[in-house]
């Protein structure tokens, strides 16, 4: 009785380990590709180490878009991002264009890669939640 | 015991380093500078009056405060008396005939001083421009006054290159751009006129996509400014121009402007390779299709994106002689050059006689950003943004990322 406890204790224990362990792989080569889609297309504004430029292009660093809401920040790539806004007490004067000419894996990617770049460290966004906010349009 | 000595020792040059004036400004031979103002924050452009005063225009409220005057009231050589006033954010600031003229970004202020240079009331100065467009991007209005009563107000085109959207890869240019009727231009008020807006005003140069720099030439009576140069020509069209071109490119300009002019923004950008108006690709260019013939030609064409940002004709006699009516120019510094590295963030000189260059521009002060190549903006610690003379012919330049104030002295 006891034994088979433990050994089904273990069991799930394994499983887990195994599960978390290719998630771990599948979101880093997520990153891996999302630093690509962010040299192409995020880094000239955004700055190499995601620092931002003063008072025109706000920083991707712990910021509440980033951190939040997953959809809003999906919202932001899709859509673009034109309205008045305050980070750590500076505001941003430049337009964000939108970027729906990205794919959902592209979007998840790149986002995926902002999460745990910078000092980041939020979960990873999926192609299928980039789907799902693209469809709500 | 060691460990905590080493510590002690290491914190206590550190802070000593700290105190001192945080980076080391480089000049020519028998230049020196000394700091005037530290730590105000977002200071843009700056003005000095003919006792020494000098004032500095915020872009975010310090103490609630938009304006700041330093005053040496004891005349040993430091500032030990500082005004606040003005509850408005804004970059333009200039002295003329017994006026302070202030902008916020859509407004411009002025205010009335007695003979003892202060200002008679700080808490109601007269509106005299009104509603002009402050749509965020390009919002900051420079200010400038000739010696004919007119005071010219820099209004910037909102916009990249006027595609139909904005910033957007591929979006195609609007023709004609219909931005042009309130922006991307410089208008010409009356100075001592309230509530003026653009019926009472005239668009005095067009297709300027952002002058952040003006100043008046008083050796040839005429307006010069110097004016940011489009972004994104790598990342919209790296079939065009690759990554180290669209760096370059295109140029940052310094022109003469007459009343009429036209620069040519946002159909054509100045390429100071190949000395023409190139047609943007969002019109239908190709990297050496020119364009826009009826636009001027600047004097000046510098590498691009270093965003020139206070123009000081100077006029002083402490300089040497080939300082005498030439321009300075205060680079802010690039963003748009990444991954490339960032240029700008120094003080240039370009020789002039009769409004014409003589020679080849050259860097007069550097070191502002503190370090030998900045590859990310957010690290550099401070950013060239306005240029004022003194009455003894000083130089004096302003940063805008901690708000210091650097003085230039030619010490023979
Ligand atoms: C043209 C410059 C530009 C480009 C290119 C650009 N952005 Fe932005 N981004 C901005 C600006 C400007 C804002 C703020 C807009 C506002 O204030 O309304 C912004 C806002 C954001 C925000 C929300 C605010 C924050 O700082 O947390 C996120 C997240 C973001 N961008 C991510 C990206 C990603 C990812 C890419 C690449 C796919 C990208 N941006 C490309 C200029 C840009």
């Amino acid at each position: 009785m006891n034994k088979r406890i433990i050994t089904l204790g273990l069991l799930v224990l394994v499983v887990l380990l195994v599960q978390s362990q290719t998630g771990d792989v599948k979101s880093k080569a997520s990153i891996k590709r999302g630093k690509l889609v962010y040299n192409k297309y995020c880094l000239t504004c955004h700055q190499a180490d995601g620092g931002g430029v003063p008072r025109m292009n706000p920083p991707l660093i712990k910021t509440e878009y980033v951190a939040q809401d997953k959809d809003r920040l999906i919202g932001i790539v899709l859509k673009g991002f034109n309205q008045p806004i305050e980070i750590n007490g500076e505001e941003y004067s430049n337009v964000m264009a939108s970027h729906a000419f990205l794919t959902d894996l592209e979007v998840a990617d790149v986002l995926t890669y902002v999460r745990n770049s910078f000092g980041n460290k939020y979960a990873a966004i999926t192609p299928a939640e980039v789907k799902s906010v693209r469809s709500k349009k | 015991m060691r460990i905590i000595c080493f510590t002690l020792i290491t914190l206590f040059y550190t802070s000593c380093i700290a105190q001192q004036s945080d980076v080391v400004i480089k000049v020519p031979n028998g230049f020196s500078t000394s700091n005037v103002a530290k730590d105000f924050g977002r200071v843009r452009h700056i003005a000095v009056n003919s006792n020494g005063d000098v004032y500095m225009k915020l872009e975010k409220l310090n103490n609630g405060k938009g304006i700041i005057r330093l005053r040496d009231t004891n005349k040993d050589g430091k500032m030990d008396d500082t005004l606040k006033f003005g509850n408005y954010v804004g970059t333009g600031i200039a002295l003329k005939d017994g006026y302070l003229y202030a902008s916020s970004n859509s407004e411009v202020f002025r205010y009335q001083l007695d003979n003892q240079l202060n200002i008679i009331d700080t808490a109601n100065p007269e509106k005299i421009i009104t509603g002009l467009v402050d749509k965020r991007q390009h919002a900051s209005k420079s200010i400038t006054l000739d010696n004919a009563g007119n005071i010219y107000v820099n209004i910037g085109g909102p916009s990249n290159v006027c595609q139909e959207q904005d910033r957007q890869k591929g979006a195609k240019g609007m023709m004609p751009c219909p931005l042009l009727e309130t922006a991307g231009g410089i208008w010409q008020f009356k100075s001592n006129k309230l509530n003026q807006s653009y019926a009472e005003g005239v668009r005095y140069a067009t297709g300027i996509r952002n002058c952040v720099g003006l100043d008046w030439n008083n050796e040839v009576n005429e307006l010069f400014i110097t004016a940011h140069g489009r972004d994104m020509l790598f990342q919209d069209y790296p079939e065009l121009y690759d990554q180290k071109k669209g760096a370059e490119l295109p140029s940052e300009t310094m022109y003469m402007v007459k009343k009429g002019d036209d620069c040519g923004w946002p159909y054509v950008h100045w390429d100071h390779f190949q000395n023409k108006k190139i047609l943007n690709p969002e019109y239908g260019g190709d990297g050496k299709k020119t364009g826009a013939e009826n636009a001027i030609n600047p004097l000046v064409g510098f590498p691009g994106h270093m965003a020139p940002n206070a123009l000081l004709i100077y006029t002083g006699n402490q300089f040497p002689e080939k300082y005498k009516n030439g321009a300075f120019v205060a680079f802010h510094g690039s963003w748009n050059r990444a991954p490339e590295h960032q240029e700008g963030f120094y003080v240039v000189f370009v020789p002039m006689k009769n409004g014409k260059p003589t020679g080849n521009w050259e860097v007069f002060a550097n070191g502002f950003s503190g370090m030998e190549k900045v590859t990310n903006l957010s690290n550099a610690k401070h950013r060239p943004c306005g240029l004022a003379q003194g009455p003894d012919g000083s130089i004096y330049v302003s940063d805008d990322v901690k708000g210091y104030v650097w003085k230039i002295q030619y010490n023979q």
